[in-house]
């Protein structure tokens, strides 16, 4: 486990009482503003002093309440990036980028590597200022790169930024994530973002964990509804496998086959998709004569009926566990209960480029 | 610089040096007192904050009457020093001292603003980078606050070369140690035809304030255009 967090902590009306374990990959704080996801990261940047607790990264003990022990931030070998980028603005971003490197341990020179890696090669004469909010976002985590940090902490660094900038990002951090081999503890309240990003998923409310697990699980149980059932939709992961000359490519997931408008990404990619409830449709027997191409067999595993007439049905498929959402008087009509057999019916052009990210 | 008498050049001359070695040594502690005041919330911070503060509003004669016994030659801390051979009485030092001290309050007040104008989430986002404390200090603060540090400086350095109330309080009008340039204007006012030397004097007070002004304002800028990038 590189990371450990045991920490309470109270606040002027609020408390702060948790403890997880981070496995490798990115790792999503998530959760409603207030719930304390800055405050956890804040308290592993050793930004905040918790009453109590312990903190490990990789072995060493970055705070334990006990032993009296609190690093300072500037000993723990963490990488922030913060909500704005705040880069230094007397400083070119060839002096932003390296700001870190004087504390950093020895190695290979990765300076190159990274300024790459996030397109920066053309900025690092300019001038903070001088730049969009994205390209000083991107910057903010090449300097936090260059650190060499053990782990990576980011606090809604995506959220200040308009959606095309955030499209921009997005891949950067799924190549960081998947390449780079760095834990990442992510705070986000964007439902897409973490079905995009996470590994595993934390949420948080008020000061407590409220769901724990890998991301594929948490988000096809119904009961993890993020802000309201509306938003609510499976994770499922897939393969690409080939692009068909009609613009559609075939995509394998678990053996069920799915076909997305035309992906840009090479044959044999891994790929998640998020298939939003509202946009799958159950039927008990297997459609004939109908438009949609993706029809997924499946057995009905749980009815969750929130206040309103919707409920959410998970059914179980060979590409994973899928949610859909349907009215109540549907669930009756087709007298779907736990171990119905159905058919899930997915609409090929329902699922967004958004939803579609690296595995 | 013919035109000014060996008197009026020696006034002149002291009073440069006075002004100088008092903005420099004024600059270190009024640099961590303006720290102190604007970052660290610590017991005793309105009571620094207070003395810090005196000077501007205490009549200079006081102030000088208090330095005189402090640090005069029978006083008991004076005494003590001089015999490290640090004198202050009646010595251009002195003259140095009460001028650092009446300047105080506007090199902290002008460091502090600005020291406020710098949003401290960089000196956090510098300490997640690795950066002790000090070098965070010399590498993100110092060059955000450069422009108030200087214009800090250049107040002191005015402030100084006018200095007379607690001057003369302290250490007299001692022609060639203690006679600056308003003590030197003083001075030639109280005897008959002297008022052609204080004239020039006053004219290159004037002079001397208004490059110092214009130079601070200069230098400002171009900081400014640095650090604020574009």
């Amino acid at each position: 486990m590189s990371l450990s967090v045991r920490l309470s902590h109270a606040f002027e009306g609020a408390s702060l009482d948790l403890a997880f374990e981070a496995p490798p990959g990115l790792t999503a704080l998530f959760g409603a503003s207030g719930a304390g996801k800055t405050s956890v990261v804040r308290a592993v940047a050793g930004l905040l002093r918790p009453d109590a607790g312990r903190i490990t990264l990789e072995g060493t003990v970055l705070f334990d309440s006990d032993a009296r022990r609190n690093l300072p931030p500037h000993r723990r070998r963490i990488g922030y990036v913060f909500q704005e980028p705040r880069l230094f603005p007397h400083l070119s971003v060839r002096g932003n980028l390296i700001y870190g490197r004087r504390f950093a341990p020895r190695g290979t020179d990765d300076f190159d590597r990274i300024v790459t890696l996030l397109g920066l090669s053309a900025l690092l004469s300019r001038r903070p200022g001088a730049l969009s909010g994205g390209e000083q976002q991107r910057v903010a985590i090449g300097r936090a790169l260059l650190a060499r940090p053990r782990i990576l902490l980011a606090d809604e660094p995506l959220s200040a930024l308009d959606a095309a900038r955030k499209e921009e990002i997005l891949p950067w951090l799924e190549r960081l994530r998947d390449e780079a081999g760095l834990p990442i503890l992510y705070v986000s309240h964007s439902v897409q973002e973490v079905a995009r990003l996470a590994t595993t998923v934390i949420e948080l409310e008020a000061g407590r964990i409220a769901r724990f697990g890998p991301a594929v699980e948490v988000f096809s149980d119904p009961a993890f509804a993020p802000s309201g059932s509306r938003e609510a939709g499976a994770l499922i992961l897939a393969r690409i496998c080939r692009h068909h000359a009609d613009g559609l490519t075939e995509l394998d997931a678990g053996g069920a086959t799915l076909y997305l408008p035309e992906l840009p990404q090479p044959v044999g990619t891994e790929l998640r998709l998020r298939l939003p409830a509202s946009d799958v449709i159950l039927s008990r027997h297997r459609p004939e004569g109908l438009s949609a191409l993706n029809i997924v067999a499946g057995k009905v595993i749980s009815i969750r009926e929130g206040h309103g007439p919707g409920a959410l049905v998970a059914v179980e498929t060979r590409a994973g566990q899928i949610l859909a959402r349907l009215t109540r008087r549907s669930v009756t009509a087709l007298e779907l209960a736990e171990g119905t057999d159905c058919h899930a019916i997915l609409k090929t052009l329902s699922i967004a480029p958004g939803n579609v990210g690296s595995g | 610089m013919d035109w000014l008498g060996p008197e009026e050049m020696e006034a002149l001359r002291l009073s440069l040096r006075v002004a100088f070695w008092a903005m420099l040594a004024s600059l270190p502690p009024g640099l961590l007192c303006a720290y102190a005041l604007a970052r660290w919330r610590f017991p005793g911070r309105q009571l620094l904050n207070l003395l810090v503060h005196l000077p501007l509003v205490l009549p200079p004669v006081v102030t000088g009457y208090l330095l005189l016994i402090t640090l005069g030659r029978r006083a008991p801390i004076g005494a003590f020093l001089d015999r490290f051979g640090v004198t202050f009485a009646f010595h251009w030092t002195g003259a140095a001292l009460a001028a650092a001290i009446m300047g105080f309050p506007l090199l902290v007040r002008a460091i502090r603003l600005s020291l406020e104008a710098v949003d401290p989430k960089l000196e956090e986002a510098a300490a997640t980078l690795g950066a002790p404390p000090v070098w965070r200090f010399l590498t993100v603060t110092l060059p955000l606050i450069l422009p108030g540090l200087l214009a800090g400086a250049v107040l002191s350095f005015a402030k100084a070369m006018g200095e007379f109330g607690a001057t003369i309080t302290f250490v007299s009008n001692i022609p060639g140690e203690t006679r600056t340039l308003p003590s030197a204007i003083y001075a030639f006012l109280q005897v008959p035809g002297g008022e052609a030397s204080a004239l020039r004097l006053v004219a290159l007070s004037v002079a001397i304030a208004l490059a110092a002004l214009v130079l601070s304002e200069v230098l400002a800028q171009r900081i400014a255009r640095r650090v604020g990038g574009g």
